[in-house]
This record gives structure tokens, sequence and C-alpha cells, in this order.
């Protein structure tokens, strides 16, 4: 199918939201567009971050998953409390991939699920004992944690209990941070609100607490903000920093620790790879601690080449020098991947949906492939982030916010993309329907896609899928014309 | 009353961002703009306006500072 004009993908969002009611088709109108390179303000042609329709199948997760799951989960060597019933942690435990080196049990937690599995009485009569003898408990267990972090689920609030007392108390007795974090998973109206809280405590809890202490610093160090290292994307991102001569003193945090995001504040730059989700953290250190930030993109190695010379631009010669050199060095390995897998995918239309940074950081890596994102959309985006995917995109391209299980699928049916990227809610369906498809949030167990190393394994994947001889198998032989 | 931050945007000009709200917008005029005033009525490229307590510009941007809206833009 060659591309739709500007007409053609606005009748076809008419033509999905026909099936709804008259309320229902006026919300969702004002989530689709049809994207136009020359609007400067995304807030003209869509809306978004706005509470989901009750009735339509959204793909939103809570703020309790934006805290628990994205921002402080990964942090190794804290032990994190899902505070409340067993089953928000336990059904998401371990399912984002964040790779760390660690003994697990030990003296890092990433993997493990820790609860107050909250039951009738905790509710009637308030857990806040609980959760005391729960620290308590930790404490003796596994003496080699550095922290502990409470991460309020919904009836925390309900309730009313006061984590913010138990935690001050605890943390004396411990000698070590006990962060309450009010990250119910009622607030707000996706997982996005669950970042910004999450931020704030770190903000208020953690940030601060080495502020006076001696640390020996170099010109060149410098934080990964904003990268969870699913699949081990952190790692591959500072080799080529340290490569450039830079010096990581922070990995937030992906096998990040408490003691790394306590020395922030310590830093040259903060390089912001999420901006979605740390955003907050970084303007909060650009006005307390003056450190600059940066957005940079590590997906495909055009945009890599890009976002080093803007970062080598931040420091002296022997950096820019340096990366001069990294760009050299890595060039020809990534022709030699563009040249295996191009050919293979040259011309192929990819439809997004993802959260946070993906929807429009790995299109640079699509188009080094030779391949079209014709459409793409955000769960929990904001106004900024879409005013930052206008530019991305091509004229007349799909734009959707907060899709919904229906439209999703019409417009997929409808638009023919020969790769669907997004969770693993829509992987099943979307492979039932014949179409090739990756999970973009777990990377489908694959990873790195992050830098020079994880494009050759992106570009490996997107062929691996797209090119698999199963998807011609899936019409049964009875079911064939004859 | 709203806690704003005011930051440099890529272009060199301000820039506006409200926390509560997580709304990030350009700033297309401030009334007020010299080292020694500064503030007054800000008038958002979205369409909303602020007023900032005129006052001494601040040494160093992104700064935090309380702002009454006047008229928004949704
Ligand atoms: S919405 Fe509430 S109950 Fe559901 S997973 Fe989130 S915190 Fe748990």
């Amino acid at each position: 199918m060659t591309a739709m004009t500007r007409e053609e993908t606005q009748a076809l969002i008419q033509e999905v939201l026909e099936v709804y009611p008259e309320k229902a088709r006026k919300d969702r109108e004002k989530h689709l567009a049809v994207n136009d390179q020359s609007v400067e303000q995304s807030k003209k042609c869509i809306t978004s971050n706005r509470k989901s329709l009750p009735g339509v199948m959204t793909i939103r997760g809570c703020a309790y998953a934006g805290s628990k799951g994205v921002v402080w989960g990964p942090i190794k060597d804290m032990i994190h409390i899902s505070h409340g019933p067993v089953g928000c942690g336990q059904y998401s435990r371990a399912g984002r991939r964040n790779y760390y080196v660690g003994t697990t049990g030990v003296n890092a937690f990433g993997t493990m699920n820790f609860t107050s599995d909250f039951q009738e009485k905790d509710i009637v009569f308030g857990g806040d004992k609980k959760l005391a003898k729960l620290i308590t408990e930790i404490e003796g267990l596994f003496p080699l944690h550095k922290g502990i972090s409470i991460q309020s689920e919904c009836p925390i609030g309900l309730i009313g209990d006061d984590i913010e007392a138990v935690s001050k108390k605890a943390a004396k007795e411990l000698n070590k941070p006990v962060v309450p974090v009010r990250c119910e998973g009622f607030r707000g109206v996706s997982q996005s609100l669950g970042h910004h809280i999450a931020n704030d405590a770190i903000r208020d809890w953690v940030l601060g607490n080495r502020d006076t202490s001696a640390f020996e610093s170099t010109p060149y160090d410098v934080t990964i903000i904003g990268d969870y290292n699913i699949g081990g994307d952190a790692w591959a991102t500072r080799t080529i920093l340290e490569e450039m001569g830079l010096r990581v003193i922070a990995q937030w945090s992906g096998d990040g620790t408490l003691a790394e995001m306590e020395n922030t504040p310590k830093a040259k730059l903060n390089l912001l790879h999420c901006y979605r989700s740390m955003n907050y953290i970084s303007r909060h250190m650009e006005e307390k601690y003056g450190i600059p930030y940066m957005e940079y993109n590590f997906f495909g190695p055009t945009k890599i080449e890009n976002s080093l010379r803007e970062i080598a631009a931040f420091f002296d010669d022997t950096i820019k020098a340096n990366t001069e050199k990294v760009i050299a060095k890595y060039k020809p390995m990534m022709q030699a991947v563009i040249d295996k897998y191009k050919p293979r995918l040259e011309g192929k239309r990819v439809m997004l949906y993802v959260g946070g940074l993906r929807p429009r950081h790995v299109i640079g890596a699509y188009e080094d492939l030779g391949m079209e994102v014709v459409g793409t959309g955000y769960e929990f985006g904001h106004n900024d982030d879409y005013d930052r995917t206008i530019k991305e995109m091509g004229n007349a391209t799909l734009l959707y916010d907060d899709v919904t299980g229906l439209e999703f699928e019409e417009f997929v049916k409808r638009v023919k993309p020969d790769l669907v990227g997004s969770g693993i809610k829509e992987k099943f369906i979307f492979q039932k329907m014949g179409i090739p498809f990756r999970q973009m949030h777990s990377w489908d167990y694959s990873g790195p896609y992050h830098s020079y190393d994880g494009f050759a394994i992106f570009a490996r994947d997107m062929d691996m899928t797209l090119n698999n001889p199963c998807w011609s198998q899936l019409t049964p032989p009875w079911k064939k014309a004859a | 009353m709203a806690n704003i931050m005011i930051q440099r945007d890529s272009k060199g000009g301000y820039q506006f961002y409200l926390p509560k709200r997580d709304l990030e917008d350009g700033i297309d005029s401030m009334e007020f703009d010299t080292p020694e005033k500064w503030g007054g009525e800000i008038k958002l490229s979205g369409g909303g306006t602020y007023y900032i307590e005129p006052q001494p510009a601040p040494a160093r941007l992104p700064f935090s500072v309380r702002a009454k809206r006047i008229d928004a833009a949704e």
C-alpha cells in the first residue's frame, strides 16, 4: 500500500470513530490526529494526558506502576516495599527486565518482591504497625540493603495511613534512608504522575543527602538519567560515553545505586534519555545545583552521532577530538549492519504505540534501516512529548494518544503496516492477525537496543521478526484457496 | 497562585513550566525584562497569561517563582 494522503488519513480516523456514541466520539476525536510538520504546538492538533474514558480498553498503567515499576524499582541496593495488597507488586515483578549486577537477595534486590500483603484487618485497623514490623524484619534478613522505599498502593491513601511517620522513625532506628512514596494507583490519569511523584520523593528524601560530604570530582563527570537498563541499555550507553573520555558517576536508575543518586548533584552535566519520566528531577538539579541537562537519543547511528557531538559540545577539545574518533571507529561497523539488513527491510512500514520516549526516539533507528514509521502514539505522553514528535514524523502519518484497543486494531487493519511495535497486551492480537510484532517495552526479551552495540541487535531483531517464514503459514491449508 | 519555573529555551528565549500540571510552554512576551525590574505579565505561546510580582531579575535560570493565573489557555 502506498503512503496515505492527509484526506485519507483523516477519513480513516472518522471511520474508526463512527462506532462510538456521540459523547465518546467527541472526546476521542481530540486524541487522534494527522501529523502536520508545520504545526509548532502539538496542543493545536492533539490532546494528551487526559483521563481515559470508562468503557474503552486503555493500555495505561497506574501511578504506582510509574513509581515502583519505572523510577524506583531498578535502584538495586534499596528494598522497595509494595505497601498494600500482594497483587500490585507480584504481578508486575521483574517484568521490565532492568538488568543489574549484584547478588540478588544479598546486596541487590531488583527482581525480588517485598510486600506488606494487606489483609482485611489491615484495611480496617490500619497497616502502620505492620509496616514498622516489616521494616525491622527486612533489616534483620537483608542487612546489606542501603535503604528502603515504601511504594504506596491504592488502599494506603484510602485508609489514611501515616507512612511518613513510620518512615521517619524507622530511618532513625536503622540509620538508613527510608523513603515514603505517595504513589497510590488512583492518583493522576496514568503512570505519568507516578514518575512525577517518584521524582519529587527523590528530590525530598535522597538528592541532598551528600551535599556536604567531599567528592573527588573531575571536569568530565556526567550522569545517565532516564535509562532503565532494559536488556542492558544503560551499559551499552555507558561504554560509549566512557570511550569519549567522560566519567559516568551515576545511572538513573537502571543498575543504579542509592549512593549514585546521592552523588548526582556533583555532576557537570546530566544526560537525559527518557525525558518523560525524569525531566522533573533534571529541572530541579538545574535550578538548585546549576547542572545543565541535555536530552539525547541513542537509537540508531544517525541520532547517536548527532547526540555524541551535542554532548561533546559541553566539554573541551580533547573530548571533542575523542568523540570524532569514536564516531569514526563505529561508522564502518554500523555501515556493515546497515548493508546487511537494509536490503531486507527497506521500504517496510512500522506502527508504534509505546510510552515514555520511544514513540519518537526509535524513529531514527528505523529510518537508518530504510524503514518508515507511519503511525505512532504515547500511552501517557504530554503536550511537550508531542511537540517533540511532530518534527520526527512524516507528514500525513497517524498520531494517536492513549489509543484504545479498538482504534489500534482498526488502524492496523487499514494502514496494513509490515511491523507493529507495542507491548505484551497488544502482541498476541496482532500476531494472530498475521502481522509481525515486536514488543518495544521489554525489547521482546532481547536487547540492548541503545547505543552502537544496541543498534546491531535492533537491526537483527527487526529482520528476524519481519522476515520470519511463519507469517506466510498462518492460514491453515483447508482455508487456502485451491 | 501557583509555583512556576522560568527557564531558558534552546533559542535563548524564556520558557514556562508549571510543575503542578506538568505544563511546558514558550513565553511570547514578558512585561518587564531588565536586571532591576523583571516579571509582570507574561504571555504564553499557548494563549495563557500569568502575572509575576515585578522583582529584580534572578541571577540564574531556571528560577522558581509564585505566579498568578490571569487567563488560562484551556
Ligand atoms: S491501581 Fe492501585 S490496586 Fe491497581 S495496581 Fe495500581 S496501586 Fe495496585
